[in-house]
């Protein structure tokens, strides 16, 4: 069974008043557990709509969400869980800081739940770890952070509260790329350690190709597909016409191809486009020295 | 939610009505108040409702946003049209042990729901016809006179600007961290006031460093484009007034004659 799913999810900001826009339009979608999910979209497709939604915060015009086979919506108490359900990291989490130490930011959302002060210790210290966050930093004001390091103990509060979906709304926007990929590293690593769905809102190809498991490409308030990376990126040619990029290293590929170098059509990570490469290249009975 | 809030928005349009000078918005706007609090009778307040209706048309604004901004003050005309329904003396109507109700104070709660109807969608058509940006513009140039006393009047306007422009991106943000910390299961609607009043912690004090960094690039980004204050500094956008802002005030000025005329004849 999907752990997501949703029915002709529609939403209208602003119903009745001349700024009336809908943000989403039908969606239907169904993700199944475990997966890494990269939602892709220009600025104003929906992305941050969409995912509002899943935990509740905003409710359907129309339509339904199911989280684990229940309807989110069916009773208030049920919207309440799927808040501990579904962890949401906004865009710019840094600005929800609000704690005097490190440590007791990343324990609010734990504290919320009602955990026991063992249990919330335990998490703290374990996703602190996770996000590279030191003790000397857990005890620090969080206002003392660079920027970088702030995401991180941001992300870290919503992970502590161990939800079965997680996702994160733009984790890298405003990051130099070492930062970036520091955050994409422990976004991974989250998933592998705890087994669970996360969905990963970026308008970055690049970002998404490196770790996604699932592509979700949206457009116009709609969903244009929803696939494996190398079906998506095969695609090329729509996915510009939406304004977005492929990345580099598929263009690369695409480039070659055209000129009658055909090695793959899957490519989408440098690692990858090396290894296929450096087979081509042993095919064709190049040597290459060391 | 806090995005429910119609009184005092700006409802962006090209009528006539938008178009009119800002300061003699504001000047016919006065003079509308008084012929409110002028009138003595229904004839005179009828009249006035005559003049928001004629406005509001001209406006082109929905009729529903009108009403929807009166949601807000119904509390107010339920506690004056209270008090003088039960505290006004006269010939008895009804009475049950000591609540007497009596016509005059029918008439006159009546009376005063009229003028608080007419005089809020009246003042409120202001606002939704005119910018935030243009009306302190027209304050400024207003009250410019009082420059001559030593009154900091470009200041107040600038604040004034700055303020206002800054209202909805702070009630987005509240939005959003209220959003934020809802996701992390901050609880904000439900247990006693202190209980209340804990919960809006995590909300206020991101809400205040926003506030404060947002105020800080703005007075750096301001200087980085030299503004030095009031001196020498001239506008982009010149307000202009022409023959038909004259007009919309002779008619108003009209207007307050024939309340003052109903006064004197019923
Ligand atoms: N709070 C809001 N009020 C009104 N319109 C909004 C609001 N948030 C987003 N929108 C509109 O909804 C559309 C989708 O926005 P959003 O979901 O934020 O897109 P994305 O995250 O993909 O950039 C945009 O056209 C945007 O202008
Ligand atoms: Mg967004």
């Amino acid at each position: 069974m999907a752990i997501i799913k949703t029915e002709d999810l529609t939403y209208v900001y602003s119903a009745g008043t001349p700024f009336e826009k809908k943000a989403i339009d039908s969606l239907n979608i169904e993700i199944e557990e475990g997966e890494l999910v990269g939602i892709i979209g220009h600025t104003g497709s929906g992305k941050s709509t969409f995912i509002q939604h899943l935990n509740g915060l905003l409710k359907p015009t129309s339509g339904k969400i199911y989280i684990d086979g229940t309807d989110i919506w069916q009773d208030k108490q049920t919207t309440l869980e799927t808040r501990f359900k579904v962890g949401l990291v906004f865009q710019y989490p840094e600005y929800q800081i609000f704690e005097e130490t490190v440590y007791k930011d990343i324990a609010f959302g734990p504290k919320n739940m009602g955990l026991s002060d063992e249990e919330i210790d335990k998490r703290v210290r374990e996703t602190a770890k996770l996000v590279e966050i030191s003790d000397e930093q857990l005890e620090k004001s969080p206002f003392e952070l660079s920027g970088g390091q702030k995401r991180r103990v941001a992300i870290a509060g919503v992970m502590a509260m161990r939800p079965k979906v997680l996702i994160l709304d733009e984790p890298c926007a405003g990051l130099d790329p070492k930062g970036r990929d520091r955050i994409l590293d422990r976004i991974r690593e989250y998933h592998k350690e705890y087994n669970s769905t996360v969905l990963l809102v970026s308008h970055s190809m690049e970002d998404v190709a490196k770790i996604a498991t699932k592509i979700l490409v949206m457009n116009n308030s709609s969903i244009v597909c929803y696939d494996e990376p190398p079906k998506v990126f095969g695609m090329a040619d729509e996915i510009a016409k939406m304004g977005l990029d492929i990345p580099q290293i598929t263009k690369v590929f695409n480039a070659l191809k055209e000129k009658g170098y055909h090695i793959a059509d899957d490519v989408y990570t440098v690692p990858y486009a090396l290894k296929k490469l450096l087979s081509y290249l042993d095919e064709k009975g190049v040597k290459l020295d060391a | 939610m806090l995005k429910d809030i119609t009184i005092g928005q700006f409802f962006p349009g090209n009528s006539i009505v938008h178009r009119l000078d800002p300061r003699f918005k504001i000047v016919i706007t006065g003079v509308f108040i008084t012929f409110l609090f002028c009138a003595e009778n229904f004839y005179g307040i009828l009249f006035g409702m005559l003049f928001v209706a004629l406005t509001v048309l001209l406006s082109k604004i929905p009729i529903k946003m009108i009403f929807k901004g009166m949601k807000s003050i119904i509390p107010l005309i339920i506690f004056t049209s209270v008090l003088n329904i039960f505290f006004i003396e006269g010939e008895i109507l009804f009475s049950w042990q000591f609540i007497k109700i009596t016509k005059e104070g029918l008439e006159t709660s009546l009376f005063m729901i009229l003028r608080i109807i007419c005089l809020i969608s009246g003042t409120s058509l202001l606002t939704y016809t005119t910018s935030p940006i243009t009306l302190t513009d027209a304050i400024e140039q207003l009250l410019s006179p009082l420059k001559k006393v030593k009154m900091p009047v470009h200041e107040f306007a600038m604040m004034m600007t700055i303020a206002l422009r800054f209202i909805p991106t702070l009630i987005e943000e509240t939005d959003k961290i209220m959003s934020a910390q809802k996701a992390r299961g901050a609880d904000l609607e439900t247990g006693g006031l202190i209980k209340r009043a804990k919960a809006l912690v995590p909300i206020l004090i991101p809400l205040f460093v926003s506030a404060f960094r947002r105020a800080e690039e703005l007075a750096v980004a301001m200087e980085c484009r030299c503004y030095r204050g009031d001196e020498g500094r001239t506008r982009l956008k010149q307000l202009k007034s022409g023959g038909k802002d004259y007009i919309a005030l002779a008619l108003s000025l009209f207007f307050l004659d024939v309340v003052i005329f109903f006064n004197c004849i019923f």
